[in-house]
């Protein structure tokens, strides 16, 4: 039986996205089976962040609707072979998911993978509550701001009430908070809520945290999960939060401003890579 | 930004804002809490007031003003109704009784 993770956190433009992608790619790079699903029905993007975005002919929709088998739909990536991706709608709304065709097709591809994960879309409207509603665990992407805080609490809620766990009254979905964005320099000038803020007030165990970093939107730019980016802070930050979640005990690292550089490097510039 | 100004700003700054969105936070996610678990009473109480209110003296709807703040310790919900002024009929009574 395959884990099925939603990576969620109410608020839009947060990092889901390109957590998604990076979470998928790191778990297939361990050796681990592993689709991504994208539930953003409407506003399709994880193609384009996972780089196959000329390679999508069929979507999850096409699946539900019985246009399409699940096998035509699935996307094997061509750099690591453990790894596939299940594209959403780019033309149909979120109406055209339904809580029966979502189970079957994750009920199928539990029999193949070993993790299914879920890219849920922002909001707690319907796409989002049917990428959250079969999870076993969530990782909750927040930045450190008041508003994405805010919605963090929120989507914790409903994963508490609105989930098939707790609809079932078993084992509660195993949360973990992702903290993305996270900027050093400003937190410590007092200008950011602070990483012990955000846990404090969300309380939820922390999987990781991952900096605001240019090699984010670099990543974006080629297609390529920013955890294949070994240069990169935020692909080290996201290996570690992998290496975490799948039991290993790695201390937090990215978390102090750069001292390197010295008072002229942080006068004149000199960003995170 | 001058050069200069880097030593300016560093003194007079404003005293930083990431405490505010703390103490913000942390009120209103203890008010959003205990709504999820609890349908928020406050619709149906000011209702039920406002009802209680009209048994005894005609008041117009659109003269009631609610405001709530909810704060850390203590939440204030204020109800201000404006009553009319007296009664048409004693008011014409006297008009009667004068000429
Ligand atoms: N660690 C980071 N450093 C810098 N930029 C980042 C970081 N994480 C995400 N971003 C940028 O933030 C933007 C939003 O990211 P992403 O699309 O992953 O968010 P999302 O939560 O999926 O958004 P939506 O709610 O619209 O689906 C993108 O431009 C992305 O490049
Ligand atoms: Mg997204």
């Amino acid at each position: 039986m395959a884990q099925v993770i939603v990576v969620t956190s109410g608020k839009g433009g947060v990092g889901k996205t390109t957590t998604s992608a990076a979470f998928a790619t790191g778990l297939a790079l361990r050796g681990k089976k592993t689709v991504v699903i994208d539930f953003d029905v409407g506003l399709r993007n994880l193609d384009l962040i996972m780089g196959v975005e000329r390679r999508v002919v069929f979507d999850i929709v096409n699946v539900i609707q019985g246009e399409a088998r699940l096998n035509q739909a699935l996307i094997r990536d061509k750099r690591v072979d453990t790894l596939s991706i299940l594209p959403a709608s780019q033309t149909r709304d979120k109406d055209a998911l339904t809580k029966e065709g979502v189970q079957k097709v994750i009920e199928e591809l539990s029999a193949d993978f070993d993790y299914i994960l879920c890219d849920s879309p922002a909001g707690i409207e319907k796409g989002a509550l049917l990428a959250l509603y079969f999870a076993d665990q969530a990782i909750v992407v927040t930045n450190p701001e008041v508003s994405s805080v805010r919605d963090s609490d929120r989507i914790l809620g409903v994963l508490q009430s609105k989930s098939k766990r707790s609809e079932e009254k078993r084992e509660k979905v195993k949360e973990h908070l992702l903290v993305t964005r996270f900027d050093p320099v400003r937190a410590e000038r007092g200008e950011m809520l602070k990483l012990e803020d955000v846990r404090e007030i969300l309380a939820i165990p922390l999987l990781g945290v991952v900096p605001e970093s240019e090699s984010v939107l670099r990543a974006s730019n080629t297609g390529t999960p920013v955890i294949m980016d070994r240069e990169s802070v935020a692909g080290q930050a996201y290996s570690d939060a992998v290496g975490r979640f799948l039991g290993e005990e790695l201390p937090h690292r990215f978390l102090e401003p750069e001292r390197k550089g010295g008072l002229f490097k942080r006068l004149f510039g000199g960003r995170a890579a | 930004m001058s050069w200069l100004d880097f030593f300016r700003t560093r003194k007079q700054a404003d005293p930083p804002s990431a405490s505010q969105a703390k103490e913000r936070l942390q009120i209103v996610l203890a008010h959003e809490r205990i709504g999820r678990t609890r349908e928020d009473f406050l619709p149906r109480l000011q209702q039920e007031l406002v009802a209680v209110v009209a048994r005894y003296v005609a008041i117009d709807p659109g003269k009631v003003n609610i405001n709530l703040d909810r704060g850390g310790d203590m939440s204030t919900l204020e109800i201000e109704i404006e009553l009319p002024g007296p009664p048409q009929e004693v008011k014409l009574q006297r008009a009667a009784a004068a000429g």
